[in-house]
């Protein structure tokens, strides 16, 4: 029988937790590097029992870990991020020029092929690579080169590149989105990149509609169909059909089109989730309700999913990197919040329970299915 | 025989007690202090110092003899009590703070 492991970046450690097909009982191991922000953790699809994760601290900065035994042991690994070159500005809060500086790893995405090739997008936004199980790192710069980077800025978050999305057609391919520049894409493995934010629309930056300045919360795709995109922004939920040439938006009937997380079923590719929050200035659910939206038909047209989640009184937020699917049938549908919840629905969204309740707020929520 | 004290989380990432000893070749600064705990423990790079500048991280601070030298030049050379392993090589992060920029969502 298949299984699953999630793994689970909170505020003070990692969690790895374990179910069987049928994802009713779980086991829950942790933490891990106790103390320390987990922003992201990650499997290699080539070989999951190889588990990278990405551990920080206002003290000590940054460390990665790597596991070779699906995240019961670890071992530090290389934490030398360098910037190729010079590293130069990018635009401070204030529009002011503030040089580029590495704070942290956002996330890490693993090659569809090869356990020691992963990817690191870091803040201030810059795509990283290793291709010797995370012991060196190389700054690929040409995506900080692009030529707009002094037009980046921070987010609330900070200028973190949270996006990484592999196309498993076409390695050459790559998506990426930075808070707050937007996204990128390359078809020529990170040599070239161009801006793929036409259609995005931001009213609270100097122009709406520029190339370059939009907060990108989140991108997700099916991995069947590498050209059909959909984006959570900062406001809107957005889609893409021609691998981010163009966007429309897709927020239809949504209480609110803010939010972080967003993530597509895994055998239906027109089904896709979100998590709407109130606003931009009041991060946690509408009306105290925790409603994950869901919609068949690839957006505008969504409908609440909410059997097992609290519907009054509940004010947590869900990050951007804390939902995630599985692969099995029916597909699993999981998230966690800032309050130290991890929801699981084994049915595609029908029905939610926790798995676990007072872990310190999720930070991030990654899914392996095992065979 | 020098003798470090590290923080806790360090202590940790290093799987080492509090407290590690080594010895340091040449003049006892709180560089070649460094330099030789990073040698000994290579996954400590990176969380006391700037992998390339080796500019302090900014939440942490040195103390020999009950005294900050957090600020002293990295080649001056520390008391003899260090140096002779009578008095420790203190590693101590900040009271206050944190990461400043949280995930900001």
């Amino acid at each position: 029988m298949s299984a699953v492991r999630l793994l689970i970046g909170t505020r003070k450690g990692a969690f790895v937790l374990t179910s069987d097909g049928k994802r009713g009982r779980w086991n829950i191991e942790g933490p891990h590097f106790g103390g320390w922000e987990i922003y992201h953790i990650a499997g290699s699809p080539a070989d999951p029992d190889r588990v990278y994760a990405s551990q920080c601290s206002g003290w000590f900065g940054q460390v990665i870990q790597r596991s070779n035994d699906g995240g019961k042991s670890w071992t530090p690994a290389g934490n030398k991020f360098v910037y190729d070159g010079i590293a130069g500005t990018h635009q401070w809060y204030d529009g002011t020029p503030h040089p580029w500086e590495f704070k942290r790893v956002w996330h890490l995405e693993p090659s569809f092929t090869d356990p020691d090739t992963v990817y690191a997008g870091v803040e201030d936004a810059a795509l990283f690579r290793s291709t010797d199980g995370a012991q060196t790192w190389e700054e690929i710069s040409g995506l900080r080169r692009h030529g707009s980077g002094p037009r980046w800025q921070p987010g609330a978050g900070g200028m973190c590149l949270h996006t990484i999305l592999l196309d498993p057609k076409d390695p050459a391919r790559m998506f990426i989105a930075i808070s707050a520049a937007g996204a990128f894409r390359t078809n020529d493995a990170g040599q070239t990149w161009s801006p793929i934010n036409r259609g995005l629309r931001s009213e609270h930056i100097p122009d709406p509609v520029a190339e370059v300045g939009h907060c990108v919360h989140k991108i997700a795709r099916h991995p069947a169909r590498p050209d059909v995109l959909f984006m959570q922004k900062h406001w809107d939920v957005m889609r893409s059909d021609n691998a981010g040439d163009s966007w429309q938006e897709v927020s239809g009937n949504l209480p609110t089109d803010f939010g972080f997380a967003i993530d597509v079923h895994a055998h239906e590719p027109e089904t896709i989730y979100v998590l709407p929050i109130k606003s931009d200035s009041e991060h946690y659910p509408p009306e105290g309700k925790l409603r994950v939206y869901r919609s068949r038909a690839g957006g505008n047209e969504w409908e609440p999913l909410t059997n097992g989640l609290p519907q009054q009184d509940c004010y947590v937020n869900v990050l951007r990197d804390a939902m995630a699917v599985d692969q099995l049938d029916p597909c699993g549908v999981y998230f966690g919040t800032t309050g130290g919840q991890v929801y699981s629905s084994p049915d595609g969204g029908e029905n939610w329970s926790a798995i676990v309740r007072d872990l310190p707020a999720v930070l991030s929520v990654e899914v392996q299915t095992l065979p | 025989m020098i003798r470090v004290i590290l923080p806790p989380h360090l202590s940790t990432l290093a799987g080492v007690g509090r407290e590690v000893q080594f010895d340091v070749a040449g003049p006892v600064t709180h560089r070649s202090i460094l330099d030789a705990l990073e040698n000994a423990y290579p996954m400590l790079r990176g969380t006391i110092r700037d992998h390339v500048t080796h500019q302090r991280r900014a939440m942490l601070r040195f103390f020999v003899c009950e005294e900050d030298i957090s600020h002293d030049s990295p080649d001056a050379e520390l008391p003899p009590e260090v140096a002779a392993g009578e008095e420790a090589f203190y590693i101590i992060g900040a009271i206050v703070g944190g990461s400043g920029k949280r995930m900001g969502q």
